[in-house]
């Protein structure tokens, strides 16, 4: 996994609250067998809908943060969901919170979940609305995300997380370091 | 200390558990699906890793396979059931494939074989894990990263969740079914109502569902956010289990019972949160919108944005757009294109029984295609055996062989853009069952009553003298 220390990019609104992973990626393209290669199928049956504000214009070329609403994420388990963001060029999502199984997955792809207030939320969204070329700045070691009149905004993290994305680490090699414990809890 | 459910078998199940980090915690049972595993197994692959106990995994194909003789929908999909068939051969995991006799979804297989059983912790690919709840076990949907680590491990990093209680008091009326309870449930808590929480079932509504309809309760709690959803075992629980070619039998079936009669929250216990709801005030539910919590009382008109709380107007006037209502319409008597009876929520033989019923000696209304989609071959013999599969078929619906089908709409079986359905699976968002495709989620009785009127209908004004079961 590519750690995550710090990320300085322009950012994306979709102002859309309980945006599901059927949206996210819809179940045709979930017929792969690779993490890889699913950029193109992203948002696939709304970007393709006039004035989508995410995908394929100067103004959003390149962004790797993505702002948007309540409950990111709900529905399916697909990991496809984030796999797709990532392979898009998206690093971290601001929104005003997360479905559970969407966070763990996003947090296992070096994607990170930044949680904030729904006023924190909305300034942001302003600024970025505003001026399209606006860039935001996350710091992860101090839960930090900033704007670049230096307003800034603390958001929550799993400690567990946060040392998972900062070292790059992945958290199988965390189990099976109590390989002997889970041999004892099955010889129980 | 006083225990819930949920604490008495999560505490069962941690492993070890250090300061500031997630628990590892043990999982009994992993089942395993064509979609969600293919990078899991290469990722093991990888890291030159074998599962560690294949005994404790099992598979199924049901996502992206065909419900009629015809091959499979397409090439990717052909080599995604091969790359499950292969990978099963390699670490010696039982799979029931298109071939066996004991095929079907992975949340209908897994109760039917008796692998589901109470107090265990049991995981899988696929969100809708919370199904298994209903036998008092703590099953939960997972991704694929995490897919791997217990194919390597048999154990999951997670943080302890909220637990969530709720009580359905009083008995539900005629013409409502656990579907009706579950929507409403949503309905009140919102999509994301839940969320961090596990829920645990409980009131006298619940103890008088049968096992499928609490199944089908359990089944739909991530509607609700909820990443589990549970209801302790009691007689029905044993009663269903008993005799189940994987559960204990004879002595050691008297044992486990012995144990599992435990698995119960304390009184006293406490749960983070509460919600009561009266059963006794359900009615027949449907959603008119585009995700699980917009549901009403089938008898109701489609709200209006402008009397939702400002933060849900967008998301309202959104969903109406996408399906073509009108606030204030109702909805009885609006006509639809196709039903769809399925799906891990609703395709279980008490299911196929109560859709029959409503349309033994009727037809599908003209210009509707009703397909009618067992959970399992279990459940398909079961269901001719008792001739239902004739009922289906005179009246004109399609009785397909068992599979997801048209709730995720991979496998060819889809609605058309613009069109509506009257579907019994778990998810009405956009393009869900096919794109451009519009869902009415509905009880098995509501979407028969919809296929015989080709309206959405309330079934009770179809059985005035019996009402709806379920």
């Amino acid at each position: 996994m590519t750690p995550f220390k710090t990320l300085t990019s322009r950012a994306v609104v979709l102002a859309a609250d309980d945006v599901d992973t059927d949206q996210i990626i819809p179940a045709r393209f979930l017929k792969g067998t690779a993490k890889t290669g699913l950029a193109a199928h992203l948002f696939a049956d709304w970007r393709t809908q006039p004035g989508f504000p995410l995908l394929g214009t100067p103004d959003t070329s390149g962004a790797q943060i993505l702002i948007t609403g309540i409950n990111f994420g709900c529905g399916s388990s697909r990991e496809h969901a984030p796999w797709a963001l990532v392979d898009y060029g998206f690093r971290a999502i601001i929104a005003r919170s997360f479905a559970d199984i969407f966070k763990e997955n996003a947090t296992k792809n070096g994607l990170l979940p930044i949680a904030l207030p729904a006023a924190a939320c909305s300034q942001i969204e302003r600024v970025v609305n505003a001026q399209a070329s606006t860039q935001l700045h996350v710091d992860l070691a101090s839960e930090r995300v900033s704007l670049p009149d230096g307003t800034s905004f603390t958001f929550p993290i799993d400690p567990f997380a946060k040392h998972c994305l900062l070292g790059g680490l992945d958290e199988l090699g965390y189990i099976l370091a109590f390989s002997e414990r889970i041999t004892a809890y099955e010889q129980r | 200390m006083k225990r819930t459910l949920f604490d008495k078998i999560w505490d069962a199940h941690v492993v070890a558990e250090e300061a500031g980090r997630p628990a590892v915690l043990y999982v009994d049972l992993h089942l395993v699906h064509e979609v969600t595993s293919p990078q899991a197994f290469a990722g093991l692959a990888a890291r030159g890793l074998p599962v560690r106990r294949p005994e404790r995994t099992v598979a199924t194909m049901d996502h992206s396979i065909p419900t009629t003789k015809l091959v499979v929908v397409d090439d990717a999909a052909r080599a995604q059931l091969r790359r499950l068939a292969d990978n099963c051969a390699k670490h010696s995991i039982t799979l029931y494939d298109t071939e066996s006799h004991q095929q079907g979804i992975v949340h209908v297989i897994g109760p039917e074989l008796g692998l589901t059983q109470p107090g265990m912790t049991i995981v899988c690919g696929d969100s809708h894990t919370s199904t298994h709840g209903a036998f008092g076990a703590l099953a939960f949907g997972i991704g694929t990263s995490e897919v791997e680590h217990v194919l390597a491990s048999q154990c999951l990093l997670q943080r302890k969740p909220k637990t969530l209680e709720v009580r359905f008091e009083g008995e539900l009326p005629a013409g409502a079914s656990a579907k009706d309870l579950v929507l409403a449930m949503i309905a009140e808590l919102g999509v994301g109502g839940a969320t961090g929480h596990v829920i645990e079932y409980t009131g006298p509504a619940i103890r008088a569902l049968d096992m499928e309809g609490r199944m089908t309760v359990c089944n739909m709690s991530i509607e609700a956010g909820a990443r589990a959803g549970m209801i302790a075992p009691d007689e029905t629980t044993f009663a269903w289990l008993a005799g189940r070619p994987h559960a204990p039998q004879g002595a050691a079936f008297a044992k486990a019972v012995a144990g599992w009669c435990e698995l119960h929250t304390d009184d006293g216990a406490q749960f983070d949160r509460t919600l009561v709801i009266d059963a006794s005030q359900l009615a027949p539910m449907i959603t008119f919108g585009t995700n699980p919590g917009m549901g009403i009382p089938i008898t109701s008109a489609v709200p209006s944005p402008d009397d939702a709380e400002p933060a849900q107007r967008n998301a309202l006037a959104k969903a109406l757009r996408y399906m073509g209502l009108q606030p204030g319409e109702p909805l009885l008597g609006r006509p639809i294109d196709v039903v769809f009876i399925g799906s891990c929520t609703n395709a279980r033989l008490t299911d196929m029984r109560v859709a029959a019923n409503v349309m033994r000696g009727n037809k599908v209304a003209a210009g509707v295609r009703v397909l009618v989609v067992p959970g399992s071959k279990d459940v398909k013999r079961a269901a001719e055996a008792e001739g239902l599969d004739q009922v289906f078929r005179d009246a004109g619906a399609e009785w397909r062989d068992p599979g997801c089908s048209m709730c995720i709409a991979m496998n060819g079986d889809a609605i058309e853009p613009g069109q509506y359905a009257v579907s019994t699976s778990n998810r009405n968002f956009e393009g869900r069952q096919g794109r451009g495709g519009r869902t009415f989620l509905a009880s098995p009785a509501t979407a028969a009553a919809a296929a015989i009127t080709g309206r959405i209908t309330d079934v009770r004004t179809l059985m005035p003298t019996t009402g709806g079961e379920r």
